[in-house]
């Protein structure tokens, strides 16, 4: 197990397991996504209460998700940086911040578009869209404070500080619709009881999340290789990579 | 299929505009990310593959010259 | 584990609860600010001011909808099954606006009880169906219970 661990401490290790495992994350992701999603636009029967305008879904809660996944993989990386002080944990953070900085953007504005047709407003400031907006300037916040600090040592413990923080936002993102009055509905799908959705309409949904699930796990494998790069630029494994000339 | 035809596919009873919207900016935000981590990845290898074939060629040039100088001091005994 | 490391995890813990903690208080202190919307039974029982635009949140009545033939006014009464306030509103309803659907309005409070309306917004819960479903559901139920709607306990009894 303690072999394992520091292994998937060495830069050059995740850097060639990154590269076999990604073409698959890559086609898988792609596959399941397309499949999702275009079963959702073209087959999923529309909801006899919204109409067609509820097919946003299927991109609306993969972002909304992912967003959420990403920052708490974000938050266990950043105790491993601080109490292990392992290099990888805070090259993901690094490059996993502006993907989720992304995708809580694709949330947001998805869910604008889909609330003017169905609330009647773009936004609200209930309790859910509001802390959907602090989660952006939590991702924003951690790129900046990264680029901030020169010393590499120092940029990672503080964003790993900040990252920590901020996780709080997560079960407030969570719960505040069950906490507190908010436009926004409860969640369609809860561990404990089944969707309140048929399956040709969660079906789909499923697809099109793992999907960007897979995406994501394939963009922050090519980030993280990217930072790997530049942090290792000096020594031996990547002069061989560079000279051997394949990624 | 949950369309009759294909402009009410692309109609979606007046919802269209809002939905295809969405997914035209998702995806394009996803392909723009996705190029971009790609391209950097790109561009940090072949930057280093430069600088390591520039290092090269000086650290040539530099042995032949150290060649002419030992050449020089040869005719001395 | 190694003392150091054990320490970092003690400090890295004890940072987060304290966290959670100040957030948890701030959000508990704020909770009728963070509340996006007051319901029939706050508003009946005073608990809402009347000198400000506030938001009140409730689902339409069945058979409280009387339209102004004549302008774009509406009346109708919001309930959360305890307890109803009689909402006026003049303007354009969102599609979804319908009796036995959730809303959202903003405006002020008369204080005969009253509440004026500048916006309404609809709400929707987080069931999704297909039309036939939802119909076949409403014939089950003898009409009674309107699929959708805010979900609330008192629905399903």
């Amino acid at each position: 197990m303690w072999q394992f661990f520091h292994k998937l401490g060495s830069p050059k290790w995740f850097y060639g397991i990154a590269t076999r495992l990604m073409p698959w994350l890559l086609a898988a992701g792609a596959l399941l996504l397309l499949s999702g999603v275009v079963w959702g636009l073209a087959f999923a029967p529309k909801d006899y209460l919204q109409g067609n305008s509820y097919r946003i879904i299927y991109i609306h809660v993969p972002a909304a998700f992912l967003a959420q996944s990403a920052y708490i993989m974000m938050a266990v990386a950043a105790v491993v940086t601080l109490v292990w002080r392992m290099k990888l944990a805070d090259v993901f953070v690094k490059a996993v911040a502006p993907v989720g900085l992304w995708l809580t953007f694709l949330a947001l504005f998805t869910g604008a578009v889909w609330g003017k047709p169905t609330w009647g407003t773009w936004w609200v400031w209930d309790a859910r869209l509001t802390s959907m907006l602090i989660l952006l300037f939590l991702y924003g916040g951690v790129i900046a404070l990264g680029r901030a600090i020169s010393d590499e040592k120092s940029a990672a413990r503080a964003t790993a500080v900040l990252v920590l923080v901020g996780v709080v936002n997560i079960p407030i993102i969570k719960y505040s619709v069950e906490w507190w009055n908010t436009l926004h509905q409860p969640a369609t799908f809860k561990l404990t009881e089944k969707p309140s959705m048929p399956p040709e309409m969660w079906v789909p949904l499923l697809l099109s999340v793992l999907g960007l699930y897979l995406i994501f796990g394939w963009l922050a494998c090519i980030r993280m290789q990217s930072e790997i790069l530049i942090r290792e630029s000096r020594t031996r494994w990547v002069r061989e990579l560079v000279m051997a000339g394949r990624n | 299929m949950a369309f009759e035809s294909l402009s009410a596919f692309i109609a979606m009873e007046g919802h269209g505009p809002y939905v295809w919207t969405c997914y035209a900016v998702f995806f394009l935000c996803l392909v723009a990310l996705m190029l971009q981590s790609l391209r950097r990845r790109r561009a940090l290898l072949d930057e280093y593959r430069r600088a390591l074939a520039q290092r090269d060629r000086a650290a040539r040039d530099n042995a032949r010259t150290a060649a002419t100088f030992t050449r020089v001091d040869v005719p001395q005994d | 584990m190694h003392p150091i490391r054990k320490k970092r995890l003690t400090i890295v813990l004890v940072l987060l609860v304290g966290i959670s903690l100040a957030v948890g208080l701030i959000t508990y202190a704020l909770r009728q600010n963070i509340n996006l919307f007051y319901d029939p039974t706050q508003i009946a029982s005073g608990e809402a001011p009347l000198d400000a635009r506030i938001r009140a949140g409730g689902m339409v009545e069945e058979g409280s909808v009387i339209r102004d033939p004549n302008s774009l006014k509406v009346e109708f009464r919001i309930t959360d099954f305890n307890r109803s306030v009689p909402v006026e509103y003049t303007g354009i309803l969102p599609d979804l606006f319908a009796e036995g659907q959730g809303v959202v309005a903003m405006g002020r409070l008369t204080p005969e009880g009253r509440f004026v309306a500048d916006q309404v917004l609809a709400k929707h819960d987080e069931n999704y169906m297909p039309p036939e479903v939802a119909e076949a559901l409403e014939k089950s139920s003898g009409g009674q219970h309107k699929a959708g709607g805010m979900a609330s306990p008192v629905v399903t009894q």
